[in-house]
């Protein structure tokens, strides 16, 4: 793990001092690759082009969802940039079809699961990187272990487990705890936490400790107020992972009633008469939570990735 | 959880006065520590490592509810080995790996080349190519199959018929439907991937531009013996990330063509879940999952070793 963590700190050194060198210096033909230069030439040309079009590529699926989810005519066969009959027609099939119902499931198992997610990735980093300890590394290996045992590879006897807990007979299936425990590990942000506050200074948490301050209160006022930055990393990625499960509420549901919306979205396809409308409907009401978060937490999310960090 | 006063204590005693530490004061101060562990361990054993080895125990038994379940050896992975369909689900699994993974990479640093810079109109555009990023997959995979709707109306078709190409089945013909849900994992993963390699691209020393300007080098020059050679280690992360990924690919797969037509993009986990779920195969689902577990564990260590190997030379 060690070397891991020096890479990933050096990366993120570069990437700063990057920015900062970019920040100082007016856009000239040293700053970029490709030299790039500003101003009315030839090669900005091609280059505002280039871009359009991968701005068309990657965007127009989502104006094709917003266009369609208004359009009372749109079906598989004729999705358009702009809907043909403006209507509210799709979200009042959608209501019918119990969408905001799988919305609420979504809700609470996002909002469960995240928090459990972040105060576990809070209280074991703590352990782990304030902390000495005899066993520490078996506990971080455990932990590293839990990130190759996605969903997708222990999916078959999870689901076991989900209906009948470690043996005790507790079933969870059809209860957003199905869920909601079986994402509250995830190795990334334990990790990603224990990183950053290893970097913290000891010389404020040793003060505090002569005050005569304890753990709990030592972790909830001195080491979590410094850790805001992480923080942020943590619960975007967070969102996005549990957001974004499939296989898990598939096989933790006990009728389609206890599906998320995403997983909802191909019930709604199997509905005879639904068109794609409803469907983009659904897949709108999906996406919003994610753009919100996304826009609110930018800086997050790539601070995160540029940190080496990864999506599943 | 704990009493403040022992941690008190403990560190007074401990860390500054000097003085030796009674057993029993070193024995909290151990056991701290593994107080604050005890939520995420409990939950990992229960959540990860009960399923991981009832997966392997599975896969030496012929699971029969209510009937008990029969130790049958190998006969399992024999199964899994020994199934056509399966070995077609292996091979297409590779096959989405190696084109989704390069191709992701090559489009990822073509569009970082493209929007570098750190003026308003390239942040801006940048927020919104990256919007795939955050979009759950079941969302992509929806609107995809909806504009690769195989009709002459569908929207991907009229866009295609724009440039005088006859109007094609995509995800429904099976010639050609893996190649769509490559593509699809290329405009879902490519953005990811450019956001690390702009990281990348912004670390890159500026003088070794000034310099190799100075020697009348041109952008094709730059880009082959500076940026790339730089980037390196970019790639690799990037590379090998996306590599081990895609080999349990399932939401896209399963959302987009559902393994099909005819079985063509059929995937090593979209052929475990229907053999678990929809057949009740339970021991040979799990010989097939145990199989990816290792497969991915090699991969994964195998990485490791060889990045660390590279970092100490």
């Amino acid at each position: 793990m060690s070397t891991t963590t020096e890479s990933l700190s050096t990366k993120r050194l570069t990437t700063r001092q990057g920015r900062r060198r970019n920040a100082k210096v007016v856009e000239g033909r040293f700053d970029s690759a490709m030299g790039w230069t500003p101003g009315f030439n030839a090669t900005n040309i091609v280059r505002v082009i280039l871009v359009i079009l991968a701005l068309l590529i990657f965007a127009v699926p989502f104006l094709i969802i917003l266009s369609s989810a208004f359009d009372g005519a749109a079906s598989s066969m004729a999705v358009k940039l702009w809907p043909s009959e403006p209507s509210l027609e799709n979200l009042r099939e959608a209501e019918r079809l119990g969408v905001f119902g799988y919305l609420l499931n979504s809700f609470v198992i996002v909002g469960g699961g995240l928090l459990l997610q972040i105060v576990i990735a809070v209280l074991s980093s703590y352990a782990l990187a304030r902390h000495r300890f005899r066993g520490l590394g078996i506990v971080m290996a455990l932990f590293l272990l839990t990130m190759m045992l996605p969903e997708e590879i222990i999916a078959i006897p999870l689901a076991q487990t989900i209906g009948d807990v470690a043996g005790t007979g507790l079933n969870l299936r059809g209860t957003p705890f199905g869920v909601i425990l079986p994402v509250a590990v995830w190795g990334f942000s334990i990790f990603v936490m224990t990183e950053f506050m290893r970097d913290l200074p000891p010389e404020i948490e040793e003060a505090a400790r002569l005050d005569g301050l304890g753990e709990l209160r030592m972790l909830w006022s001195i080491i979590l107020p410094m850790c805001k930055p992480v923080l942020g990393v943590v619960t975007i990625f967070g969102f996005m992972m549990i957001w974004d499960q499939y296989l898990l509420p598939l096989i933790a549901a006990n009728s389609p009633d206890d599906y998320t919306l995403t997983v909802a979205l191909r019930v709604l396809r199997a509905v005879p008469g639904s068109g794609s409308g409803v469907i983009l409907f659904g897949a709108l009401l999906a996406l919003i939570p994610s753009l919100i978060i996304y826009l609110l937490m930018q800086k997050s999310l790539i601070r995160g990735i540029a940190a080496g960090a990864t999506k599943g | 959880m704990t009493a403040p006063s022992t941690i008190d204590i403990v560190t007074a005693g401990g860390r500054r006065g000097g003085r030796r530490i009674p057993a029993s004061v070193s024995f909290r101060r151990q056991l701290i520590p593994w107080l604050f562990l005890v939520p995420g361990l409990v939950l990992a054993i229960v959540f990860k490592f009960v399923p991981m080895f009832d997966g392997i125990r599975m896969s030496f038994l012929k699971v029969q509810p209510f009937l008990g379940d029969e130790f049958v050896g190998w006969d399992n992975y024999a199964t899994v080995l020994g199934d056509k369909r399966f070995i077609e689900s292996i091979g297409n699994t590779v096959t989405i790996a190696v084109f989704q993974t390069v191709g992701a990479v090559v489009v990822a640093f073509l569009l970082a080349l493209l929007m570098e810079g750190s003026a308003r109109w390239l942040r801006w555009t940048r927020t919104a190519v990256f919007l795939p990023v955050v979009t759950a997959l079941a969302i992509i995979g929806e609107v995809w199959r909806i504009l690769l709707f195989p009709s002459e109306a569908g929207f991907a078709n009229r866009v295609i018929g724009f440039f005088g190409i006859p109007p094609q089945d995509f995800l429904s013909d099976p010639n050609q439907a893996i190649w769509w849900v490559v593509v699809v994992g290329i405009w879902t993963a490519a953005p990811y991937n450019m956001i690390i390699l702009l990281a990348g691209l912004v670390g890159i020393d500026r003088t070794l531009y000034e310099a190799s300007a100075m020697d009348g080098v041109s952008t094709w020059q730059r880009l082959r013996h500076i940026v790339i050679p730089s980037m390196r280690s970019s790639f690799a992360v990037v590379l090998t990330l996306a590599a081990i990924r895609a080999l349990r690919v399932f939401t896209e797969v399963y959302v987009l063509t559902g393994g099909g037509p005819a079985g063509s993009t059929e995937v090593w986990m979209t052929r475990t879940f229907s053999l678990g779920f929809d057949q009740y195969k339970l021991g040979v689902a799990s010989a097939a999952s145990v199989i990816l577990l290792v497969v991915t564990l090699v991969l994964t260590i195998g990485v490791q070793w060889i990045t660390r190997r590279k970092g100490n030379n």
